[in-house]
């Protein structure tokens, strides 16, 4: 049932990617427990601008959990205490009257930060550059359903193509490792007949520019996947990794 | 003809009723011959831009969601320079991406009856006989090949067990033509337009720049020649040139603050565009989705949407006593325990032909009328239910995981409710604008070089867009349409060198535009730029959204224009403009926000008829239909912007039906 609580939040500010941070300690009241996580910090900047201060600023658009533009290391989980979800569907009922919430950006060498919680996710696009598309131009295609694909493939694909692109699975590996991501959308093409035709060259591409904008190595902690609020599985690290040999065979 | 151009007659009327300036100079380009060969006709005589020149021209794209992203992919595949610009950190992010229930073609795989000619029907009905007939046939023919060439991109659409493409039905449509990808399927399109935009990015074709937003557009001699754009991050004003200029910025639900559009999506771009001298059509055609999760408190930011395509399986009802409702609404009842004889599912009963599958604009008026007449639920009272029960009991609860589970699983983390065991709540929030830039058949705006795709144009929607048909708009424009006319305009400007930015219009607009958010920071007032927002909304929702009505919509003009004035005299932005500045940001776009929110009430007020989505109380059938008067306002309503202290001025494009045949709306 709704109700109000008080909150105390540690959110970490920062002017610019050159400046140092540091935490700023703030105070919340009567927050509605059917707010969600970002309604609070909207009322939170609300207080702030009142008060003749800078508004925190940290990244958000849809509000819905599909567009990966919401972040944020939430006491300590990336996208906060519940499972399945981005921060803007995380809700004010998973707190509780007087807590004390630690608010932080990523934190990961290929994510900087620009301005408090917003940080810069650019390698994700610079990795799919690399490769991860099928190479095909528009038109002169034939028919949608010239070429037959098993339902489970298609459903398996659809599962690994469901990445948002948040970053949290690189927030949350201590190696800072893109793998999850990576292997998401090598496994989202290698599954279906379309992209299987370049699967190869496709993986060799998208893990050299991973390994060449400072992602760190996977060593199978596996807090990637209990992290991912899309819940895409490890075992696309795996397919990625069996993609990635069979590319070094060919060589 | 059954749509009588009579427009002397009635400029008179207008003239002295809402002291409107009218004047005709519309001109669409609409290719001559049959209605199913416009098309191919003109692709077969347009002029084309040969490899070598192509190399030589450059185009601007602002947006990334479908409609940007696939045709700043497609133009730099065919060879051009392309600029795109996002106001988001990545492409993937636009708006597109939370489109949830699928897109429309015209395939007839499920062998129930469908065509081109038949999904033509259906949208021009759909749209309530207010959009354009050569422009909604061409969408209806090239969409076909979108689904192919998603397919070829690899984006996983749903199969059936044989291989082959599964299909759903959407609201006003009697086929299954809506294919889909789980519940995901703007995400999934948008990705395959947006990889098919990075592999042109890799290739050098495209530029891409990011966190940078569109803040004025550059005119020289009459024509587009580039933009002034805004480095979000640095607060860098940059200047841009391109050879010709294409919006797809989307649509301006966020006039009314909550919405189910996502917190950046503006009409800026589209508003810069108004201001610069293109025309703004129909500006009072926005819809209202019926499923969206109800409002619930002050502090919400935002509205989420439940998919149409709940309403396949979910039955739409509330209590048919008024004493039942009052008992939920204070909570001493649930809905649980209303026998089925008290459950008045109030679409089945209105509309037997179509049921809970009527158009949205039905829909939700069915379901303002019910919460109006006291049988509204949730603890507001402006809630129906939509209820899977019988579903549930009909095809077991894994298959209905299967089809919704994950609008089910959002529903529950928002609403703290398991919709398997108690029926969801639901009520209609604006969705979607089918009002916008006006462009002419080739997409083009009243600016020469100045084009507009997607959303942010008025084309093909009519007064009510249908279920699953924005998609097919977008990705229609972007792959299949504006990288074929867009050259028939470029083909004039094989010549024309390179501005290097340093010209006087660039500079004059770079000033001005710095003059504009000087202004705003001196203003140096006591209030956030989201409190005056959320005031713009609630004058918006409740005087020009679902119901509307002459005096309302005077009152409405009146409080905007004391909002302007409180926004210009009182806001407040924190910071200053070295470097990123979210407030101003949002400052920027609220002031434009106002003036569409004054120019759709002052639409909604000519438009003394109720059509799609727009809906007036005092023209309306016996039984509370909408009632369109083809006879006076069978067209679209065009305004042209005449300074900021001016009345716009009106020009009507006349709308000729030859192929369809116009009539009543009817989903019973």
């Amino acid at each position: 049932m709704e109700k109000n609580i008080n909150l105390t939040l540690k959110v970490w500010r920062q002017k610019s990617p050159r400046e140092k941070g540091s935490f700023e300690t703030h105070q919340v009241k009567n927050i509605s427990t059917e707010s969600s996580f970002l309604e609070m910090l909207d009322i939170l900047n609300e207080q702030l601008i009142n008060e003749g201060k800078e508004p925190v600023a940290f990244d958000h658009d849809c509000r819905e959990g599909i567009c990966g533009m919401c972040s944020l290391y939430i006491n300590g989980r990336p996208h906060g205490p519940d499972d399945d979800i981005t921060t803007c569907q995380l809700h004010m009922r998973k707190f509780k009257n007087g807590e004390t919430i630690t608010i932080e950006p990523w934190r990961s060498a290929a994510f900087p930060v620009i301005k408090d919680l917003m940080v810069n996710r650019n390698a994700f696009d610079q990795i799919i550059a690399a490769g991860g598309y099928v190479s095909v131009n528009t038109g002169g295609i034939p028919d949608g359903n010239a070429i037959p694909v098993s339902k489970d493939k298609a459903d398996e694909a659809m599962d690994s193509a469901s990445c948002i692109g948040c970053g949290a699975c690189v927030a949350a590996c201590k190696n800072g490792s893109a793998m999850l991501f990576v292997s998401a959308k090598i496994s989202h093409l290698a599954l279906l007949p379309q992209g299987k035709v370049e699967a190869a060259r496709r993986a060799r591409n998208m893990v050299a520019k991973m390994d060449e904008l400072g992602f760190g190595n996977c060593t199978n902690t596996g807090a990637c996947e209990a992290e991912c609020p899309k819940g895409v599985s490890i075992s696309n690290i795996a397919r990625l990794n069996r993609e990635f040999l069979a590319a070094k065979f060919q060589e | 003809m059954w749509v009588k151009s009579s427009c002397t007659t009635k400029i008179n009327y207008h003239e002295t009723l809402n002291n409107i300036k009218i004047m005709t100079k519309i001109e669409a380009k609409i290719p001559q011959g049959p209605l199913a060969q416009k098309w191919q006709t003109y692709k077969a005589n347009q002029k084309l831009v040969n490899p070598a020149n192509k190399r030589r021209i450059d185009v601007i794209v602002v947006g990334t969601g479908l409609a940007g992203a696939s045709a700043a992919a497609s133009l730099g595949e065919m060879g051009f320079n392309v600029k795109i610009f996002t106001i988001s950190d990545s492409p993937r992010r636009a708006h597109s991406i939370a489109a949830q229930g699928g897109i429309n073609a015209a395939k007839n795989y499920p062998n129930d009856g469908d065509s081109v000619n038949r999904l033509f029907i259906d949208t021009i009905k759909g749209g309530d006989y207010r959009a354009r007939e050569a422009n909604v046939y061409r969408l209806a023919e090239v969409s076909n090949s979108i689904i192919d060439q998603c397919v070829a991109q690899g984006v996983p659409f749903a199969r059936e067990y044989g291989g082959l493409l599964d299909n759903r039905s959407f609201g006003g449509a009697q086929v299954s033509r809506t294919f889909y990808a789980k519940g995901q399927t703007g995400q999934q399109l948008l990705l395959g337009a947006y990889q098919a935009l990075m592999r042109q990015v890799h290739l050098g074709s495209v530029k891409l720049y990011t966190r940078n937003e569109m803040v004025d557009i550059v005119t020289v001699d009459g024509k587009a020649r580039g933009i002034i754009s805004r480095d979000l991050v640095t607060g860098e004003m940059q200047r841009h040139f391109g050879h010709a200029v294409v919006l797809a910025t989307g649509g301006y639900g966020n006039t009314f603050f909550l919405s189910t559009n996502a917190m950046a999506c503006n009409g800026s771009a589209a508003w810069k565009a108004y201001k610069k001298g293109a025309l703004f059509a129909n500006p009072c055609f926005a819809q209202i989705h019926p499923t969206c999760i109800p409002v619930h408190g002050e502090f919400q930011s935002k509205l989420t949407l439940m998919s149409e395509s709940l309403r396949n399986d979910g039955r739409i009802w509330v209590p048919v006593k008024k004493e039942d409702a009052e008992a939920i609404r204070k909570g001493t009842l649930k809905p649980t325990q209303i026998a089925e004889e008290n459950r008045d599912y109030f679409l089945e009963r209105r509309y037997p032909a179509f049921g809970n599958l009527v158009p949205r604009d039905v829909a939700s008026r069915a379901a303002k009328e019910r919460c109006d007449a006291g049988f509204g639920v949730g603890t507001t009272g402006l809630a129906v239910y939509l209820d899977f029960k019988s579903a549930i009991e009909r095809l077991g609860e894994n298959v209905v995981k299967a089809r919704y589970g994950n609008l089910f699983q959002m529903y529950e983390k928002i609403v703290d409710d398991n919709p398997y065991k108690t029926p969801m709540m639901i009520y209609p929030a604006i969705h979607y604008t089918m009002g916008g830039v006006w462009v002419d058949y080739e997409l083009q705006t009243s600016i020469q070089g100045l084009f507009c795709a997607g959303e942010a144009n008025f084309s093909d929607h009519g007064a009510n867009r249908l279920g699953a048909s924005a998609l097919m708009q977008g990705l229609a424009d972007g792959y299949f349409v504006l990288p074929y006319t867009i050259q028939n305009y470029l083909s004039n400007d094989i010549r024309t060198p390179r501005m290097t930015g340093n010209e006087k219009e660039f500079a004059d607009a770079e000033n001005a535009v710095k003059a504009r958010m000087q202004k705003l920071f001196d203003i140096r007032g006591k209030r956030s730029v989201d409190s005056i927002h959320k005031e713009l909304g609630i004058v918006m929702w409740d005087l020009v959204g679902m119901a509307r009505n002459e005096k309302g919509l005077k009152e409405a003009a009146e409080k905007i224009r004391a909002i302007k004035k409180e926004f210009w005299t009182n806001v407040r932005i924190p910071g200053d403009n070295n470097g990123m500045n979210v407030e101003l940001e949002k400052a920027n776009r609220l002031a434009d926000f106002i003036e569409i929110g004054e120019l759709m009430a002052k639409d909604a007020l000519q438009r003394q008829e109720s059509c799609g989505g727009h809906f007036r109380e005092e023209y309306q059938t016996e039984d509370g239909e909408a009632l369109r008067h083809d006879d006076r306002f069978a067209y679209v309503a065009c305004w042209e912007y005449q300074g900021d202290d001016k009345e716009p001025v009106m020009h009507k494009e006349e709308l000729k039906y030859e192929e369809v045949k116009v009539s009543q709306r009817n989903y019973k």
